[in-house]
């Protein structure tokens, strides 16, 4: 059941993240991602990650990416222009990269010691009261650091996307 | 295996009765906004046009299906089909009632119980949104566009509120599942007072049920909060392309919406299927209200107002006595009287939304934003600190 | 019921990783590229948490959150910028955009 379930959302990721570098019209890509992120949530269930799930969901499929939208729907982005493509480029580009992936793949899998399979179920230890009992403690300072990025961040954007007051 | 069937059995019960309600939910709004502005509303089709659902259902299948033909077809077609499957989905965390024994097994009433319930419901109410988005987007039209862009924005916007509203019970209960946040308000202080979020010690969550409730009227474009889908602004805003099944499920989605978010306030704040008072005197008060209007009924079916109340009049008194007398067999009580209860309680919250429909005029955009991101945020957070505080030193 | 190896996690993260480095590199629209980015991203995430599973700790959650966190910010920002960008180009080709170049 693991397996399957596996197996499906991360086909479907592949997929989408095929799709998100391939289509050509912004917001056709833009759904892919949400889709990856999705299927991404699904897996993040399957490891155990309750917490990370739903703030993925929450936070970048629900929030993040809406506000991709909302500027490709602003700036009425239209399909890319194909510009030309160097020979090179056009006919090594996939397999180069398809080779580069079966190294990396290769390296992951023999040098990767044993480790117990992933089954649903197994880490206990992704609840929200385990997340918070570590953040909140150990991690309290990068927690309150990041609270002011985002606050820098804020003021940034605002500033940034203000009309200019003639 | 059995757990399987049973799953399916309650999903298929739950699918039922959401659908039925959702269909019967709109007649009440239509006879409840006509009785408020002194008309009488759909009674033509059956007895007080309680069969007004069926014949718009029946209109909305038969009607023509359009295409247009200048539309992004792959997202016109998707985005009713989010937002009908994002709202249907939150409905299946929300618990009924406790555990229940049925022929032998022991079940609960609610579909599933997710120890994260709360941030399921807020991530499905953020996905939510782009059913909204898109329908806008790919009707190709800029009245659609533009209602659809005023929709989303409204929409994540009042998210940030209702996060806060709800983030303020959960330090009282401490449990993020709905289940438990349901079994931590049982009780009674003081011998009446019942254990709701809404009256607990040590800081009562007045503020945030209002909040949440605003910010709930928010989320689902409801009056006051409706500018992007009026009528006399935009068209019809972000669904002006769609027609028949494609629109109906647009309309299903807004009415289970509506459902979730009175649902969600009644579980987080109005103490779920509790009953409101204590041992036997909270048993009979279901079939006391049930009665009593049964009697209403077959009173007025006596000297009727109008000539066709001669033969409905009697007939609801009688159904009413009948459901009076089914609520006090015991054998059925553990299953029904729960059920009351929470029905009643989102009821009484679902009339509160029509009412305010029927009410009140609506919020020009600027305003609606401004009250967001000026007011209902600084009062969310300012709850959210009180709580925090009244908790940590009491 | 086996489960899944936890490699296969890794190495969909990898596919996942190389995809957005595609992205990247290959696509000229700026809204792409930032999308890209943000692919690359989740497929950190998911190492993060497939490792956290592994030593059956919770830190790798908390990593993956506040990588949720900067990218939020990154992207707020980032979009801003954009905006700018189109206001006074009036262009989205990241190619367009060389005036300081040689």
């Amino acid at each position: 059941m693991d397996v399957i379930l596996f197996l499906a959302f991360a086909a479907f990721a592949v997929v989408c993240g095929i799709n998100v570098v391939l289509q050509s019209h912004p917001i056709s890509s833009a759904l892919s991602l949400i889709g990856v992120m999705g299927s991404l949530a699904v897996l993040y269930l399957l490891l155990g990650a309750e917490f990370i799930a739903a703030a993925q969901l929450i936070v970048y499929a629900g929030a993040i990416m809406v506000l991709f939208l909302f500027v490709i729907m602003l700036l009425n982005a239209g399909s890319e222009a194909k510009r030309g493509r160097s020979l090179l480029v056009q006919f090594m580009g996939v397999p180069v990269m398809v080779s580069l992936l079966g190294l990396l793949s290769y390296f992951v899998l023999r040098l990767f010691p044993a480790a117990p399979p992933v089954r649903f179920g197994n880490f206990r230890g992704g609840s929200p009261r385990s997340f918070g009992e570590v953040l909140f403690t150990q991690y309290l300072l990068p927690f309150e650091v990041t609270s002011v990025l985002i606050l820098i961040a804020i003021i940034g954007a605002v500033v940034l996307a203000r009309k200019e007051i003639d | 295996m059995e757990f399987f069937i049973i799953s399916l059995i309650k999903a298929g019960i739950v699918a039922f009765v959401l659908l039925t309600t959702l269909a019967y939910l709109q007649w009440v709004e239509r006879k409840v906004i006509a009785h408020i502005q002194l008309r009488m509303g759909p009674s033509r089709v059956g007895p007080h046009g309680l069969l007004q659902p069926l014949a718009d259902v029946i209109k909305l299948i038969t009607k023509e299906d359009l295409l247009p033909p200048h539309v992004n077809k792959f997202f016109y077609l998707l985005a009713p089909f989010l937002a009908v499957t994002m709202a249907l989905l939150s409905i299946s965390v929300i618990p009924f009632g406790p555990e229940i024994e049925v022929f032998g097994y022991n079940t609960w009433m609610q579909l599933t119980d997710l120890n994260i319930g709360v941030l399921f419901i807020l991530a499905i109410s953020s996905m939510g949104v782009y059913g909204v988005a898109l329908a806008g987007w790919a009707s190709n039209n800029k009245y659609a566009l533009l209602g659809a862009m005023r929709s989303a924005a409204q929409m994540i916007s009042y998210e940030l509120p209702m996060a806060l509203a709800i983030a303020a019970p959960l330090l009282l209960v401490n449990t993020l599942s709905l289940r438990e946040i349901v079994e931590a308000q049982s009780g009674y202080a003081f011998g009446f007072l019942p254990h709701w979020t809404i009256f607990q010690a040590p800081f009562p969550q007045f503020f945030s049920f209002i909040i949440f409730l605003i910010a709930g009227f928010a989320e689902t474009n409801r009056i006051p909060f409706d500018l992007p889908e009026a009528e006399n602004e935009l068209v019809a805003g972000f669904h002006t392309e769609y027609s028949s099944m494609k629109f109906a499920s647009f309309f299903m989605a807004e009415y289970a919406n509506m459902i979730t978010v009175a649902s969600i306030t009644v579980i987080l704040f109005l103490g779920g299927w509790h009953p409101l008072a204590p041992g036997l005197a909270g048993d009979l008060i279901p079939p006391a209200i049930f009665a009593l209007g049964g009697l209403v009924c077959l009173y007025h079916g006596l000297h009727p107002a109008r000539g066709k109340d001669r033969y409905t009049l009697p007939v609801f008194g009688l159904i009413f006595l009948g459901v009076a007398a089914v609520l006090l067999i015991p054998a059925l009580k553990a299953i029904v009287l729960p059920l009351f209860w929470f029905a009643a309680k989102t009821g009484a919250l679902l009339f509160t939304f029509i009412w305010v429909r029927g009410t009140l005029p609506r919020f020009r955009y600027d305003q609606l934003m401004g009250f967001a991101w000026k007011f209902l945020f600084p009062v969310a957070i300012l709850n959210l600190l009180v709580t925090g505080f009244m908790v940590a030193l009491v | 019921m086996t489960g899944v190896p936890l490699s296969w996690y890794l190495v969909l993260s990898a596919i996942l990783f190389a995809l957005g480095v595609a992205g990247f590199l290959f696509r000229r629209n700026i809204i792409t590229l930032f999308m890209s980015i943000e692919l690359m991203l989740n497929a950190v995430n998911l190492s993060f948490v497939s490792f956290s599973y592994q030593w059956a700790q919770v830190n790798g959650h908390i990593f993956t959150f506040f990588v949720m966190v900067v990218a939020a910010a990154e992207a707020a920002v980032g979009l801003a910028i954009i905006l700018t960008v189109f206001k006074n180009r009036q262009t989205l080709n990241v190619d367009d955009v060389n005036s300081m170049k040689y």
